[in-house]
């Protein structure tokens, strides 16, 4: 896959048709990728790459990239379609200067997972039917594939690309995930379950912004957090209330924008499982208000700014959930 | 009479809009109806105008519940700000639920400008059942507490 993208990178770069590509390459390790904007094909063939480590959703990086003189081709995974048909639902992208290349995706894996399964070395990754097949220091090592994904590749939503120019590969179907599944876990804890499970998450958090910079939802210019006068801007003066308080504001404020691609999750250093606050707000919206897959398209008003007469009234929240 | 200083004041913040529900507490002072001085009333121009983040705010300054009146579904001053509101807020409080915090402490609530007296009952069994909560631990800021 990496060589028929690399070969259509370059036919559109020296057709003029795009005028830089914005894709994948390695990092200092094999598994330490970072999203890249390559502009000759000399800095192709040397150092783009797709494998199984390359994770980041590339479609927060076209807010600024489309705003640029000329076209940039982009590789968007079936997630990451999702977030780029939001963004550009929500104005944020300038849908005709980017050329949006779909390429498959068997899920993602990281180096992190890989060594906690006793893999060292790495030198590179491939697969072969349910396994991955790492290339190390110290020779092959087979791992099975269901055992090193993250959650969110486990449970994907969908392998199908809601929007794009140009397939590579095949398109795959909708999925009926267990997504939902730890949700209803936690909601079936009682209050003082729940509050510890959340405690023992929230309080390794050190503030360091990655979920929101990451997050392809979060995309004003000037952020709330941002601001030295609420107190709330950094870590060092921090409690345990900021730490509620951080992560339920950031989850409100994609709340109905939230494409669950669960990018919040893998940057997070502390491995906090922030993607269930908005799988939960995900959760109730479907529950609520019906089935809604922010992304999916770009005409459908998102429930927070939308209506109806006969919603149901807050005071549900007093009847379900918990055992109070 | 219970003593004076072991009975708990809970803090209580009260959102209302300018149109009913502030109305509606005017009629219940008009009225000589009487609840209790533990709620503070904040004036919205409309239920709607509250962002979740007031009542995550109103609980880091040390309230110890907050409430949210506005007009009746359909009678909105602004025709459609307590539809918004009150979707938010659902989600609001089911987030509060499920992060373990004791959904007692937040409620909506829609009073009319004539129902002076379902203000006062309102705030009556609020401020019982926050009292029998106890403080709010689970969303204070220590920072606030001087």
């Amino acid at each position: 896959m990496q060589k028929i993208m690399i070969a259509k990178a370059k036919e559109l770069l020296q057709s003029g048709a795009v005028d830089r590509v914005l894709g994948w390459k390695t990092g200092e390790f094999a598994y330490d990728i970072t999203p890249a904007v390559f502009e000759t094909i000399e800095e192709l063939e040397q150092s783009f790459v797709y494998d199984d480590f390359c994770g980041a959703n590339l479609s927060k990086y076209l807010i600024k990239a489309s705003r640029l003189d000329g076209k940039t081709l982009v590789f968007l995974k079936p997630c990451d379609t999702y977030s780029f048909n939001q963004l550009i639902k929500e104005h944020r992208i300038l849908r005709d200067n980017v050329y949006v290349v779909g390429v498959p995706c068997e899920g993602k894996t990281d180096g992190e997972t890989l060594k906690q399964h006793g893999i060292k070395g790495i030198l590179g990754i491939g697969s072969q039917g349910d396994d991955f097949i790492i290339d190390t220091l110290y020779g092959e090592k087979t791992v099975k594939r269901a055992d090193v994904l993250p959650e969110r590749c486990q449970n994907c939503k969908s392998k199908q690309h809601v929007v794009y120019d140009e397939l590579l590969g095949e398109d795959g179907q909708v999925l009926d995930s267990h997504r939902f599944d730890m949700v209803e876990k936690i909601e079936a804890m009682t209050p003082d379950e729940r509050f510890d499970f959340w405690r023992g998450e929230l309080s390794r958090c050190i503030r360091c912004n990655a979920c929101r910079n990451v997050c392809p939802a979060c995309s004003c210019e000037k952020c709330v957090f941002d601001n030295d006068a609420s107190g709330i801007a950094q870590k060092a003066a921090a409690d345990s209330f900021e730490e509620n308080m951080f992560h339920i504001i950031r989850a409100f404020h994609v709340a109905g924008r939230c494409t669950d691609c669960g990018e919040c999750s893998r940057v997070c250093p502390q491995n906090i499982p922030l993607h269930l606050l908005n799988r939960k707000f995900i959760k109730d919206i479907n529950e609520l208000y019906g089935d809604f897959q922010a992304g999916a398209d770009t005409e459908s008003r998102a429930p927070l700014t939308n209506y109806q007469e006969s919603d149901v009234e807050p005071s549900i929240v007093y009847h379900k959930g918990g055992n109070r | 009479m219970q003593d004076v200083k072991t009975t708990f004041k809970p803090k209580i913040v009260a959102f209302c809009c300018n149109w009913c529900s502030y109305a509606g507490a005017d009629l219940a002072g008009t009225n000589r109806l009487s609840y209790p001085a533990d709620v503070k009333i904040i004036r919205v121009p409309c239920s709607c105008r509250v962002n979740p983040m007031f009542i995550l705010r109103a609980f880091q300054r040390g309230a110890d519940g907050v409430i949210l009146c506005g007009c009746h579904p359909g009678d909105c001053h602004y025709t459609s700000g307590n539809y918004y509101a009150r979707r938010r807020m659902t989600l609001l409080f089911s987030m509060l639920d499920y992060l373990g915090i004791e959904k007692e402490r937040t409620r909506v609530e829609w009073v009319s400008a004539a129902e002076g007296a379902k203000f006062a009952e309102t705030m009556n069994s609020f401020v019982e059942t926050v009292r029998s909560l106890g403080e709010n631990k689970r969303l204070e800021d220590l920072r606030c507490k001087k």
